[in-house]
């Protein structure tokens, strides 16, 4: 269990004062001048030996995603871009951050935009976090008062403008380059890669989009340095990281812990146990609406990291622990989720706005079982179909669902099925 | 060059070379929707998915750069199922009405799924419908069969510069459409529907008259403006049922504009099918020989200098030679083909020519325009100034009445007076185009109708070959004069000829009535009706138009489908309109009818064929030899036309086209045309009524 000298989040459920000087208290902005004297490559190396990896769904290694950036200016502007626009379901880490701490945010902002020579970090944060936007803006207003951002951000002698920029609350949003084209006015939509942000980014200058939570945890990592950061978690899988439990357990709650530790101890230790006691478990989304189920059979054991959650065929993805006791439908709880992916897709690609309503209504005939066995199959080949066909990461995150429960439920689907022949032949019979 | 393998042949490509295109040229077949060559990549369909090597997913080829030593395979069992599965997504939605949509027979999604699909869908829920949009007189649409490849979308924001169209909606009930319901107002719209690889986009007019394998193809070449843009003619029996581009990257590259495509429906109505002759006052159907007879007659003992001809803007170089042969044997030099009073000077070809050639735009690095509204005067021509323009900084400039011309344009002024700051150095603040232009290494300069079709035409044209002097645009490796004009004849004629000899009467005098019989080769864009009746008017044409009405002997001849006619565009480009149809009822082919006359009064012309006639015209002017080919260009003698600067009025140009789908017999008698008036120009349409 994380120790309480190793949090990083020390405000996150909002029992002190979130503005400066309750953020000076807990340590933040102290001398971040001599962070940044330290020069941009070394807070590069310092990130990569930290071994933090993007908190944002996908688990990139964040040090080598800045040193991407170009080392010397073509005479574009570089930009940091904070994907604030936390959309995916179950996952309410972001809003906490920003909520409670936004100065680890913003002293981040600046600390990453000078490690990858950005001149000005734009913050894209969902519309719907309307009282969040109002303390980002208002700790914003503090630190260009008090010197830390603008000219001279922090007497570091560097140039660093914020800006904050509302979302409408559109999830497609929340995707690396469509949340650059929103940012830019335009409509939502992913961009082709290559070229890559790093290349042509945010108004065609080089960008890196780095999560919320990537960010709000880069001074901590300067301050306590790489080694403090990746003794904690395993190999690989270093650090803490803030857990969003909810579902049916007892008390769901965002908790910061330590990387790999094992998902029945976060959800016994912190959120109070699976309503019913853990017997009464049956499914659990580790990583956010986008990531495969997992049964309970698998939950008793794996670890919360990028690399056991891989290794079980799901992922950690936003680290949003939806958790489903027995009295679940879970065949319903999936058809939600594919409906969700029919509703925000973006509609640019071929496989996604196509597929995403074929996998919609397909799950909605399986919740009542109005189908032929056959069907589920066709299913699975279609979510495949879909996965690594498309522009942007939404296709894959619309099929993953749907196979996760064909993996670890297809006898309850086919139960599902022939119940519901069972009946039509004997209202047939009637 | 980047060497790699595409499915085992090694070859080299340029950088920055896609994909698709690699694999084009190592002859490999890649479907593709939403991929075209002359729009920005979309990478949307995943049609064109292909496997390289070392890259764990199916790529966009049409998206993704070539790189040094890359593997593709474009046939492998990863890109067949990528390929099957995304034909397959893509007729999920799609209504499958092939049997009753206007697309059959070329559609893309067709032939692509028979190549490339599975032949089957597993599909079982209902299908996606789209509510229909109206996109005005011109193009039909059946949303419900969009596959979302927005092609017509780049299309219009690209090239039209009327980005009107856009996406509405997410996901599956993405819809293309206007958002607010109007009309297309690009005068290029017409090319969505080409681009459109399914039936969602089809022509209007067209809609359910045929299918695209009953159609008989001719070659042929557009003369609803002088760009002379390649265009092929869709005929069934004796109809011409559509017209479509052809690719000719010198001209048209691949677009057509609105009026070329849509106006043919006017061939079919106001057709002049048979002889009509003058009795008492009213026009009586006749015979050809009493229309020869008639005409005869009253040439009967009349001197050569009392006969004149105006060629009209539709004429073929053919029909043009036999006329000016005719009034030469009747010892007449009377001619002219201005029949909008341009004072152009043909007495060296560069006067008169687009010198700079339309591809050469592409080359241009800043843009004069003077007295024109090419958006309206060639809307292709328009299109490359625009395409040139997004390319690169060129700076744009005009003379005349502002109007939005799809681009940026600075607007000077109105008048000739801002021909007259430019040449004598006012105009040359440190901002000013004067400045860029001086600073521009291949500067050019388009002189339009509206500046040359007024009284001090020759002054405004001799001040402008100063201007291009002034600026260098006149050199040995780069000419930057150039004329643009407005009717698929004028070229042609000057280059015949086709003038009034020093000492005989003008456009002007024979209007007014200083010729006794005056020969009307189709000419109608004049008040025709103010030519005193004292003079015999003969008019030999195809349509019931300005001209027919106020003559005494109406000659049926040919449009330009009908017949196999030479015409020169505004470059100087000579190209050849093929017969795709037989000219209605008695109508024949104009040289024809002319021949026949001149045996009539026993003067034959001496020619009997097409083959010989074309030679007489290939010998004595030698632009008709080299058809559709353009001499080198570059300006060896920099002495310019005679006008004299000075003598530039002081009231403003004007453009000589009001309403932009109605310019000639052709397009007044169409009906779609029409409609296009009264939808983009009520006021003009009410006026008319």
């Amino acid at each position: 269990m994380l120790a309480d000298k190793d949090r990083i989040f020390t405000n996150l459920y909002g029992l002190n004062d979130w503005r400066l000087a309750g953020a000076r208290a807990r340590g933040d902005w102290d001398n971040t001048a001599a962070i940044l004297a330290r020069g941009r490559d070394h807070l590069i190396e310092e990130a990569k030996a930290s071994g933090l990896r993007g908190r944002g769904g996908a688990g990139f290694p964040t040090g080598v995603k800045w040193s991407f950036m170009p080392k010397k200016s073509d005479g574009r502007p570089a930009y940091l871009v904070v994907n604030a626009d936390e959309s995916e379901p179950g996952t309410c880490k972001d809003r906490d951050i920003i909520r409670h701490d936004p100065h680890k945010l913003l002293e981040g902002s600046l600390i990453a935009g000078f490690a990858m020579g950005a001149t000005a970090a734009y913050i894209y944060i969902r519309g719907e976090f309307y009282n969040e936007a109002g303390h980002l803006e208002a700790a914003r207003g503090e630190c260009y008062e008090a010197g830390l951002i603008g000219r001279n951000a922090a007497g570091s002698g560097y140039d660093f403008d914020v800006f904050i920029h509302r979302g409408a609350g559109a999830y497609i949003c929340g995707e690396e380059t469509g949340l650059l084209e929103s940012l830019e006015g335009k409509k939502g939509l992913p961009r082709l890669k290559p070229p890559f942000p790093a290349a042509v980014g945010l108004y065609g200058c080089p960008s890196t989009v780095n999560n919320v939570e990537t960010i709000a945890m880069v001074p901590d990592i300067m301050r306590r340095g790489a080694a403090w950061f990746s003794a904690l978690g395993r190999p690989r899988n270093s650090g803490t990281k803030v857990f969003c439990i909810s579902g049916h357990v007892e008390k769901p709650c965002n908790v910061e812990e330590e990387m790999g530790i094992p998902l029945r101890e976060l959800i016994e230790k912190h959120a109070g146990g699976v309503r019913g006691g853990w017997d009464n478990l049956l499914a659990v989304i580790p990583g956010g609406a986008s990531v495969p189920v997992l049964p309970k059979s698998i939950c008793d054991t794996v670890l919360m990291d990028f690399d056991s959650l891989a290794a079980v065929k799901s992922g950690l993805g936003t680290a949003a622990v939806i958790v489903m006791d027995r009295s679940t439908d879970v065949i319903k709880a999936i058809a939600r989720l594919s409906r969700f992916y029919k509703h925000e897709s973006c509609g640019q690609c071929t496989p996604c706005r196509e597929g995403t309503g074929w996998l919609m209504r397909v799950m909605d005939r399986l919740v009542e079982g109005r189908a032929e066995i056959e069907e589920i199959d066709i299913l699975d080949k279609v979510t495949r179909q879909i996965e690594g066909h498309t522009i942007c990461a939404l296709g894959d995150a619309a099929a993953w669902p749907v196979q996760g429960l064909i993996r670890h439920f297809r006898p309850l689907i086919e139960e599902r099925i022939s119940a519901f022949r069972q009946r039509s032949v004997s209202l047939a019979a009637e | 060059m980047v060497k790699l393998t595409v499915d085992g042949i090694a070859l080299e490509v340029p950088n920055g070379c896609s994909v698709l295109q690699a694999a084009e040229l190592a002859g490999k077949e890649i479907p593709r929707f939403c991929y075209h060559e002359r729009l920005s990549v979309a990478g949307n369909c995943r049609m064109c998915l292909v496997e390289v090597e070392k890259v764990p997913k199916p790529v966009a080829s049409c998206a993704w750069p070539v790189a040094e030593g890359m593997v593709v395979k474009t046939d492998s069992p990863m890109v067949r199922n990528a390929r099957r599965g995304v034909m397959e997504f893509l007729l999920i939605n799609h209504p499958l009405d092939c049997p009753i949509c206007d697309q059959g027979g070329e559609c893309d999604l067709q032939d692509q799924s028979m190549g490339y699909g599975w032949g089957d869908s597993r599909y079982r829920e209902p299908k996606r419908a789209v509510r229909e949009k109206d996109f005005g007189p011109l193009v039909k649409t059946v949303m419900t069969r969009c596959i979302h490849c927005t092609r017509c979308i780049r299309f219009l924001a690209e090239v039209g510069g009327a980005p009107e169209l856009g996406a509405t909606a997410r996901g599956e009930d993405m819809e293309i459409g206007t958002y607010v319901q109007q009309a297309l107002t690009s005068e290029l719209s017409g090319n969505i529907i080409d681009l459109c690889p399914v039936g969602a986009l089809t022509s209007k007019p067209y809609a359910f008259v045929a299918r695209s394998w009953e159609l008989t193809r001719t070659d042929s070449v557009d003369v609803m403006d002088a760009v002379g843009a390649n265009i092929r003619v869709d005929a069934r029996g004796p109809e011409v049922l559509r017209v479509l581009p052809r690719i000719n990257d010198d001209v048209n590259e691949e677009w057509l504009a609105d009026k070329s495509r849509f106006a043919i429906d006017g061939l079919k109505h106001k057709r002049l099918d048979r002889p009509w002759v003058r009795r008492d006052g009213k026009l009586a159907p006749a015979s050809w020989d009493e229309a020869f007879a008639a005409i005869a007659a009253r040439m009967k003992d009349l001197p050569g200098e009392k006969v004149g001809a105006i060629a009209g803007d539709l004429a073929c170089a053919e029909s043009m030679l036999a006329l000016k042969d005719l009034m030469s044997a009747l010892g007449s030099r009377n001619l002219d083909c201005r029949q909008n009073g341009a004072r152009l000077d043909a007495a060296r070809r560069d006067f008169y020519l687009f010198n700079t050639t339309i591809a050469g735009i592409d080359r241009a690095d800043a843009i004069l325009l003077i007295g024109t509204n090419p958006r309206r005067e060639a809307p292709i021509l328009n299109a490359r100034i625009r395409k040139r323009w997004l390319s690169g900084q060129v700076p744009v400039a005009a003379i005349g009445p502002a109007v939005d011309l799809t681009y940026a344009a600075e607007w000077l002024g109105v008048g000739p007076a801002v021909l007259t700051s430019l040449l004598s150095g006012l105009l040359s603040g440190e901002q000013s185009f004067a400045k860029k232009l001086e600073a521009a290494q291949q500067p050019m300069l388009i002189l339009g109708q509206g500046a040359l079709a007024r009284p001090d035409g020759e002054a405004v044209l001799a001040a402008a070959w100063q201007l291009a002097e002034r600026f260098g645009m006149l050199r040995a490796d780069w000419h930057g004069f150039n004329v643009l004009h407005t009717a698929a004849a004028r070229v042609g004629a000057l280059e015949l000829g086709f003038l009034p000899a020093p000492g005989a009467k003008g456009f002007w005098a024979m209007r007014a009535g200083a010729v006794d019989l005056l020969w009307l080769l189709g000419a109608d864009e004049f008040e025709v009706a103010r030519i005193p009746p004292t003079t015999f008017v003969v008019y030999q044409g195809h349509h019931g138009d300005r001209g027919a009405q106020r003559a005494d002997v109406i000659l049926p001849g040919s449009a330009y489908t009908e017949k196999n006619g030479t015409y020169v565009n505004t470059e100087g480009r000579a190209e050849r309109g093929r017969l795709a149809v037989y000219p209605p009822g008695e109508a024949r082919e104009d040289w024809k009818i002319l021949r026949a006359f001149s045996a009539v009064l026993g003067r034959p012309l001496p020619y009997d064929d097409l083959r010989s006639l074309r030679e007489k015209l290939a010998t004595t002017h030698p632009v008709f030899a080299r058809v559709g080919a353009l001499p080198a260009a570059g300006c060896t003698d920099q002495s310019g036309p005679g006008g004299d600067p000075a003598a530039m009025l002081p009231n403003p140009f004007t453009f000589p086209i009001a309403n932009y789908y109605q310019t000639d017999p052709i397009s007044r008698a169409s009906p779609t045309m029409a409609r296009c008036t009264e939808t983009y120009y009520p006021g003009l349409a009410m006026a008319a009524e």
